[in-house]
């Protein structure tokens, strides 16, 4: 009995493919875009995990505040007994930018130590070559591929070593790093710290962090992988909107089948167990080729979001995709789970469907009151809680509350807008044909709301992310012009080269302005604290966003320090408020100033009292004032021996800012590219789907002397026109989740507010875009229609409907 | 003795249609051959299948004719591509369907009109009149499927009036209402049709129906008897 029953089941999508291919495709989709994101997700945070270990920061670690330790204090804690490894890090020039080198000791880092385990993925074949110059560099294939330069040692490639790291023995990291006689920082055995007293006593300025692990990697870039999921959410229930429109026109073409299956004795359980299996095989099917299809979305955006992450974030993580298993098991559980509730409602209507039940061609699409009225309430209902989000809702995880909340219920009331938009243009049309236009227009709105939400959405979410990233885009320009005062940047090699460069220019008109810089904690929080010249140009120029009125003659006196708008935002801190630096001096704040792209908390002050601070600052780095940068860079390569690689214009800093930049932003253009692709897909099987049942409406129409061609006309404006109206009200929509976007989720996720610029030709170039993307969906029902032959619309007379 | 006959409103002279079939094309109308004068109503019966309908969407240019003429008011439909026969229905033809087939979108009084409206002969005082005697008025903002079945077909025959067409075409017009309220509506339409001048062509399987028209044609297995 089941399988005749399921039989004739099935027979119905060898009658409707198209429909049978909308359901999988739309499934597919919606998992593909989910599971894409949350490849990209898994993989990113992989890579922190790998990162965390690679650094030790899964470990209690020593540093100093001048950023670096004597050799010796090594030696010494060592002698006294403590289980501590030396770690040299920092910097070194790798193809179009730079990675970070890592120097350990391999007989002294306990076994547990995750540099030293990944040694075993590389040197352990050749363990002298590892430890002996000019020794070997252990790196991740798509690290390894960055190391061209020829003066670098060997480099073993291993996919066990963290993206983005390379790894080298101690002595040959503090050749390659010029940090002879120093380390970076000393990680300790857990055991002990317990045992021994406390180690800070070691050296002056020498503090204990306890282990971070991965999580401060993971808090930095939560706000990203929340945008992510969130794209990912949105193409899901997007996709979703699809299924469900194709599972309830499915249940009601069936209905007359079911009717007379259980008529003929087939039980009501019986039949929603086999509707649901059939809607669990095809989830099956559909969610297999969705995650094929995730592989694919995720592969193709990884490069993108590993450059943003190291741009952004500057958190290093592998441009390469692995397959996990627990992605292709949580993709599979998302479409079993998104065809459970976009079939829940047609499988209940099933399990309670009276055995007489009529045949409803059209009941599907067709709204009540009732229906109207709770979608209306649901709206209002949404809106409130959108309102509560705003006036209560606190962190990232509030601001998304208020996004989902807005963006639900704008969708709800898209339906209701409409028709009162349609309402108002039929009673003000003009002539039977316009009239019939507008009110059947309105007539077509319940069948075709779903399509029109996954476009309203995909619109306005397109708007609202645009609007913020060319806010972004123009904030970042005016900011980079206005921050980067040097005309030329360079970075001496050593001491004695940064003393033979300011001898040498302190003959010549330009000026040098020194940009150094130690590392360490505020708040209990990486941060940077700046030395800044005593030069006009600083005032001049500076971006602030608030200020004590001589705040620059603070900190020319030493006595304020400026801080950067994620510090001040994140701590609540005010122009007149007291800091800590790290080392325990307090400073008094006089500005405040717009860092945009900067991850971390930092901090500037009068040049004078940061060497004063910082004995041990590093004084390589400088930026020249010149009005002639090209000769001067020359002058420096030929006169002092700088290398070029040594010497940046401003010109080409800027540049690659701005290539940071873009790269940061593709994959958000991508993810919304995608997702109005999938409401483009949506309204095209919306109206093929409706192209057939729709001639009961054409054919009397057509009979009372409106020929075919000028029907497929006014169908294909009506798509436009329905677009049109969507695209009207996804306009403030857009710009409502653009302001929420750059008041809200930036500052919590980056810790700086943007100014929001509107731009209208990019709001017409996507109105453009919705009206091609409509008309091409409407072009093949409206042509189809212009060739459809008169029998098949003489059909709708007789009885053979 | 009399003068020449007036130019007949319509006129089919070896009209052939067929339609694709199992293995071959199949012949629903063989020559067929008939005039209809303006004013006069016709009533056309024949078993199911004996191409009633067809003929109907045929004359209405609904259908294209594989050989043969029609004529209305000496207008030869052959003559006409898509636009042009759907402008002849517009403005000449009104159709009445067995289904109704009103619009769901419009209101019963935007039903009524919309044929005239096409055309651009609306006359208000008429198709006021005419909503009026069809016993719509209080029904006029209703929309057609708050209507009962003679209801929506009284509304059906209203906007076939409504233009004043020389040819009204119904394709059983009372096929889907009992007994009384068919003859009630027939009554109506036949009022109407006189009082506009009109002619009829109707498809009915009602002998008693028929009866009542000014001639009776047979149609059988696609050849018109008699």
């Amino acid at each position: 009995m089941r399988r005749t029953a399921l039989l004739a089941l099935l027979s119905h999508w060898r009658h409707h493919p198209f429909q049978l291919l909308t359901l999988v495709l739309g499934l597919a989709l919606a998992t593909g875009l989910w599971s894409g994101v949350q490849a990209i997700n898994a993989e990113a945070r992989a890579s922190y995990d790998r990162a965390a270990s690679a650094l030790g920061s899964d470990r209690p670690v020593l540093q100093a505040a001048t950023g670096t330790i004597p050799e010796s204090v090594y030696i010494a804690m060592r002698r006294a007994g403590w289980k501590v490894t030396p770690v040299v890090d920092g910097w070194i020039e790798a193809g179009e930018g730079s990675v970070r080198l890592l120097g350990i000791d391999a007989l002294t880092a306990p076994p547990d130590f995750a540099p030293a385990g990944s040694l075993e993925g590389g040197a352990a074949a050749d363990p002298l070559g590892f430890l002996m110059p000019p020794g070997r560099m252990i790196a991740a294939p798509d690290t390894a591929r960055r190391l061209t330069a020829k003066e670098l040692p060997p480099v073993i490639v291993s996919d066990a070593a963290a993206p983005g790291i390379v790894l080298a023995d101690i002595g040959i990291a503090q050749q390659l790093l010029r940090l002879e006689g120093q380390v970076s920082r000393l990680v300790l055995a857990e055991e002990s710290t317990a045992t021994l007293g406390n180690p800070e006593d070691f050296l002056e300025g020498l503090t204990l962090n306890a282990p971070q692990g991965s999580a401060g990697l993971q808090r930095l870039t939560d706000s990203f992988h929340l945008n992510l999921t969130a794209f990912g959410f949105l193409s899901f229930a997007v996709g979703l909107l699809i299924v469900h429109g194709a599972i309830g026109l499915a249940f009601e073409q069936r209905r007359p089948m079911f009717r007379t299956l259980r008529a003929l004795g087939l039980p009501a359980r019986t039949l929603t167990g086999l509707v649901a299996a059939e809607l669990a095989s095809l989830a099956v099917a559909a969610g297999l080729l969705g995650i094929v299809l995730g592989y694919v979305v995720a592969a193709a955006l990884i490069p993108d979001v590993a450059a943003t992450l190291r741009g952004l974030y500057g958190v290093p993580v592998e441009g390469e995709l692995s397959l996990r298993p627990a992605w292709w098991g949580a993709g599979m559980g998302i479409a079993l789970l998104g065809t459970l509730v976009a079939g829940m409602g047609t499988i209940w209507k099933i399990a309670r469907l009276p055995v007489l039940a009529p045949a409803r061609p059209r009941a599907w699409a067709r709204a009540d009151a009732r229906l109207a009225w709770a979608q209306g309430a649901g709206a209002a209902l949404l809106a409130l809680v959108a309102l509560g989000a705003r006036a209560f809702g606190e962190g990232l995880v509030g601001g998304f509350a208020l996004l989902a909340a807005l963006l639900l219920s704008a969708a709800l009331a898209l339906p209701l807008a409409l028709a009162a938009l349609f309402g108002l243009t039929a009673r003000l049309a003009r002539g039977a044909r316009a009239e019939w236009f507008w009110a059947d227009t309105r007539q077509q709105l319940p069948s075709l709301s779903l399509a029109l939400m996954a476009l309203l959405l995909a619109l306005a979410t397109n708007i609202g992310v645009s609007t913020m990233v060319y806010s972004f885009r123009l904030t970042f320009d005016g900011w980079l012009d206005q921050r980067l005062v040097s005309d030329l940047y360079v970075t001496a090699a050593d001491a004695a080269e940064a003393e033979r460069l300011r001898a040498w220019l302190a003959l010549r008109p330009e000026t040098l302005l020194p940009i150094w810089r130690v590392d360490g904690e505020i708040l209990g929080r990486p941060a940077e604290v700046y030395g800044v010249a005593d030069n006009p140009v600083y005032p001049a120029n500076w971006p602030m966003l608030e200020a004590l009125p001589d705040a620059w003659d603070r900190v020319r006196r030493g006595e304020g320090a400026l801080v950067n708008e994620q510090l001040a935002r994140r701590e609540g801190l005010n122009p007149g408020d007291r800091l800590t630096l790290p080392g325990g001096a307090v400073m008094e704040i006089a500005g405040i100033y717009s860092d945009y792209g900067n991850p971390s908390g930092q901090v500037a002050i009068g040049l004078p009292r940061l060497v004063a601070l910082y004995p041990g600052v590093e004084r390589l780095r400088f930026g020249i004032l010149t009005d002639t940068p090209r000769e001067l860079a020359r002058a420096l390569t030929e006169e002092l021996g700088i290398a070029e690689g040594q010497i940046s214009d401003q010109a080409s800093i800027k540049a690659f800012s701005r290539e940071v930049f873009e790269r940061t932003f593709a994959v958000t253009d991508a993810l919304n590219v995608l997702t109005l692709a999938v409401a483009g897909f949506a309204i095209l099987t919306s109206l093929l789907t409706l192209g057939a049942m729709r001639l009961p409406q054409l054919a009397p129409v057509w009979a009372l002397g409106l020929p075919r061609r000028q029907l497929a006309r006014l169908e294909l404006l009506r798509t436009l026109a329905l677009a049109g109206f969507t695209f009207l009200l996804a306009l403030p929509l857009g710009l409502a989740l653009a302001w929420v976007l750059l008041t809200v989720i930036n500052v919590e996720a980056f810790g700086w507010r943007l100014p929001m610029y509107l731009f209208p030709a990019e709001w017409l170039r996507l109105a453009l875009f919705a009206l091609i993307a409509a008309a091409l969906a409407g072009l093949w029902p409206a042509f189809r229609l212009t060739r459809l032959a008169p029998a098949t619309l003489l059909r709708i007379f007789s009885n053979e409907r | 003795m009399s003068g020449p006959r007036p130019t007949p409103l319509l006129s089919v002279s070896g009209l052939t249609k067929r339609l694709p079939g199992a293995d071959r094309p199949v012949t629903v109308l063989d020559n067929i051959n008939l005039r209809i004068d303006a004013g006069e109503t016709v009533a056309l019966t024949g078993e199911s299948g004996s191409g009633k309908s067809t003929l109907l969407h045929v004359i209405a240019g609904l259908e294209p004719a594989d050989d043969g003429h029609i004529r209305l008011d000496g207008q030869d439909l052959a003559a006409l591509d898509d636009t042009g026969r759907a402008a002849l229905r517009r403005d000449r033809i009104g159709i009445v369907f067995q289904q109704f087939n009103l619009i769901p979108s419009l209101t019963v009084a935007q039903n009524v009109v919309f044929q005239a409206r096409l055309a651009g002969r609306n006359k208000a005082s008429w198709t006021a009149a005419l909503i009026d005697r069809l016993g719509l008025a209080e029904h006029a903002a209703k929309y057609p499927e708050d209507l009962s079945g003679g209801q929506q077909q009284r509304v059906a025959i209203g906007r076939a009036l409504a233009p004043r067409p020389a040819l009204l075409l119904a394709d059983e017009p009372t096929g889907n209402l009992d007994e009384a309220t068919g003859d009630a509506v027939l009554d109506l339409m036949l009022e109407l049709v006189s009082e506009t001048g009109a002619a009829l062509l109707m498809v009915t399987h009602s002998q008693r129906l028929a009866g009542r028209l000014s001639r009776i044609l047979h149609l059988s297995h696609g050849r018109i008897a008699g």
